[in-house]
């Protein structure tokens, strides 16, 4: 379609956006390696005394320990809550449901700090004291929008004929339901909670305003970053790059068993 | 009658999760955007819109709203300038390297939000990466300090956060486009440009606006970029928000402020679903 020469132009512009997108990671690497400070060039004095640092760092640890239990029981609410919505948008017809399906998706779009400070009033209301509680709850919520699209989506994907063929054999909804559906289902709820796993240990926006006096690990790193920079957030950061590249690659690999699965993204 | 009731139990507990923690809040969003701060910084319970015309008729408040909006737009617009080429090239050019290539662009998204904004602070500060390699390279005799804390170095980051989601639904309109119809059009002797002006580009228009629309909507309701690397001359409107609900205490106003953010989102929601729609018809 493109001629040779317009393909390399092709070629040579989307070099240049790939370096736009990994020049800022590499440069965090490299200069958390850095042994004089944040910024400078060329990086000097190389050492790995940040990372040092960053391991005798026990506040940091602290908040790492907080966000996996965040994580994780975010992962519980919004698999918990988004399998039974995206199970009854799939197969069930009830009144209101374009107003409910549109209802749990709006976490996808409204802006988080929206969410999170109408849940932090929602709180006060109740009279609930801020805490890893509070937060726990606002990112099940505001993450239930991911889990129910990605296991509706893995629903559609589902064949009818094999619960058609159980139905026949005599299986109950129930037994269809245990020994098809959920088995069938594995690697999409497998693979939604790792997203939801990454997102939540990532959020700040709707964290921001639901944390009580224990930090989470992106909080931690927020106040700290507002107080002034150390090679001891390229550190942690440079982990937590190659945390999510794990995270990634297992997704991936995952995803490969189910085709055409994509990125999340709202309509 | 048994599957009804089963049917209840499934989607009983959903409903009830929504309604309490989406809905419920939500709501209780809209009727503090009515009420106000009483003298001893209590909520006062008093209906009225004073809010709203305060925001309306102040210039403050609309210079920001109208700042938010531009630098929004200009992400929007930068992250497809530099994510469609990019599609392009995945779709129609990148031959056996396409999955390792488009999940290249897809790493950056796993990264962690505060991480990519953190490095262009370290990028664009006084001392940083960049003014030091200019000074050592000799390009310049001074730090260039309009790079840090500037709506610039805002529109940079965010661009930089949210091209990658730009380019995954420009990825998947493009890759609709069947090879037949670019070859009909160079057999019926299309220039390489004729054929994108009039069958590529208009076909990739869906995922042109769902990309565009996704990174306006993410940059327009952020404030942690402008806290992090741009200063005062780039608060955006969710900033208000949150220094309404901290420091500054008047949850009524501020209320009323995420309220107005709401409308926004809705409306550009409102109006690119409408237009799809007619795209699909047509």
């Amino acid at each position: 379609m493109i001629s040779r020469a317009g393909s390399s132009w092709l070629g040579l512009y989307s070099l240049a956006v790939y370096a736009f997108l990994y020049l800022p990671i590499i440069v965090l690497i490299v200069y958390s390696f850095n042994g004089s400070g944040v910024g400078g060039f060329p990086p000097q004095h190389l050492t790995l005394a940040w990372y040092g640092l960053l391991f005798r760092d026990a506040a940091m640890w602290n908040a790492v320990e907080n966000s996996l239990i965040v994580a994780l029981s975010a992962v519980g609410i919004a698999i918990a809550v988004g399998f039974p919505a995206a199970y009854s948008l799939d197969r069930f017809e009830f009144p209101a449901k374009a107003l409910f399906r549109r209802l749990v998706l709006l976490p996808l779009i409204v802006p988080g700090i929206v969410t999170g400070i109408s849940i932090l009033m929602l709180m006060v209301a109740a009279g609930v004291h801020l805490s890893l509680v509070t937060v726990i709850l606002g990112h099940g919520t505001a993450l239930i929008a991911i889990a129910t699209t990605e296991l509706y989506a893995g629903l559609r994907k589902l064949d009818r004929g094999l619960e058609e063929a159980a139905a026949d054999l005599g299986a109950n909804p129930r037994r269809t339901f245990f020994t098809i559906i959920l088995p069938l289902m594995k690697t999409s709820i497998v693979g939604t909670a790792l997203l939801i796993f990454t997102l939540s240990m990532d959020e700040i926006a709707v964290t921001f305003f639901l944390i009580g006096r224990e930090n989470t690990l992106p909080l931690e790193i927020w106040s700290r970053l507002r107080r002034g920079v150390t090679p001891e957030m390229n550190a942690i950061s440079t982990l937590i790059f190659l945390f999510s590249l794990v995270t990634i690659t297992i997704w991936q690999r995952l995803a490969r068993a189910q085709p055409d699965k994509t990125m999340p993204m709202a309509t | 009658m048994k599957a009804r009731a089963t049917r209840f139990m499934v989607a009983l507990p959903p409903l009830g999760w929504i309604a309490l923690f989406l809905l419920a809040p939500y709501c209780i969003l809209l009727c503090y955007s009515f009420w106000s701060l009483g003298p001893f910084q209590q909520i006062l319970h008093h209906w009225s819109a004073a809010n709203y015309i305060h925001l309306l008729t102040t210039p403050v408040y609309l210079d920001v709203i109208f700042r938010s909006l531009r630098i929004a737009l200009s992400v929007a617009f930068l992250s497809l300038v530099l994510g469609y080429p990019l599609a392009m090239f995945l779709v129609f050019h990148s031959g056996r390297f396409k999955r390792l290539l488009y999940q290249a662009v897809i790493i950056p998204l796993w990264v962690s939000y505060l991480v990519r904004a953190y490095a262009w602070k370290v990028i664009f500060g006084h001392e940083g990466v960049l003014n030091t390699l200019l000074l050592w390279a000799h390009v310049i005799h001074h730090s260039l300090g309009f790079l840090l804390y500037s709506p610039f170095a805002v529109m940079v980051t965010l661009t930089h956060i949210y091209t990658p989601f730009v380019v995954l639904p420009l990825v998947a309109a493009l890759e609709k486009v069947s090879p037949e119809l670019l070859e009909a059009s160079s057999d019926l002797g299309s220039r390489p440009w004729q054929t994108f002006l009039r069958v590529v580009l208009p076909l990739s228009l869906p995922g042109v606006v769902s990309g565009a629309t996704f990174a306006f909507l993410l940059s327009f309701g952020d404030f942690l970029s402008p806290l992090l690397v741009g200063g005062p001359s780039s608060i955006m409107i969710a900033n208000i928000v949150a220094n309404l609900f901290g420091a500054d205490y008047n949850w009524p106003l501020g209320a009323a402020v995420a309220v107005v953010i709401l409308l926004i989102v809705l409306a550009l929601l409102y109006l690119t679903d409408r237009l799809e729609r007619r795209w699909r018809t047509a």
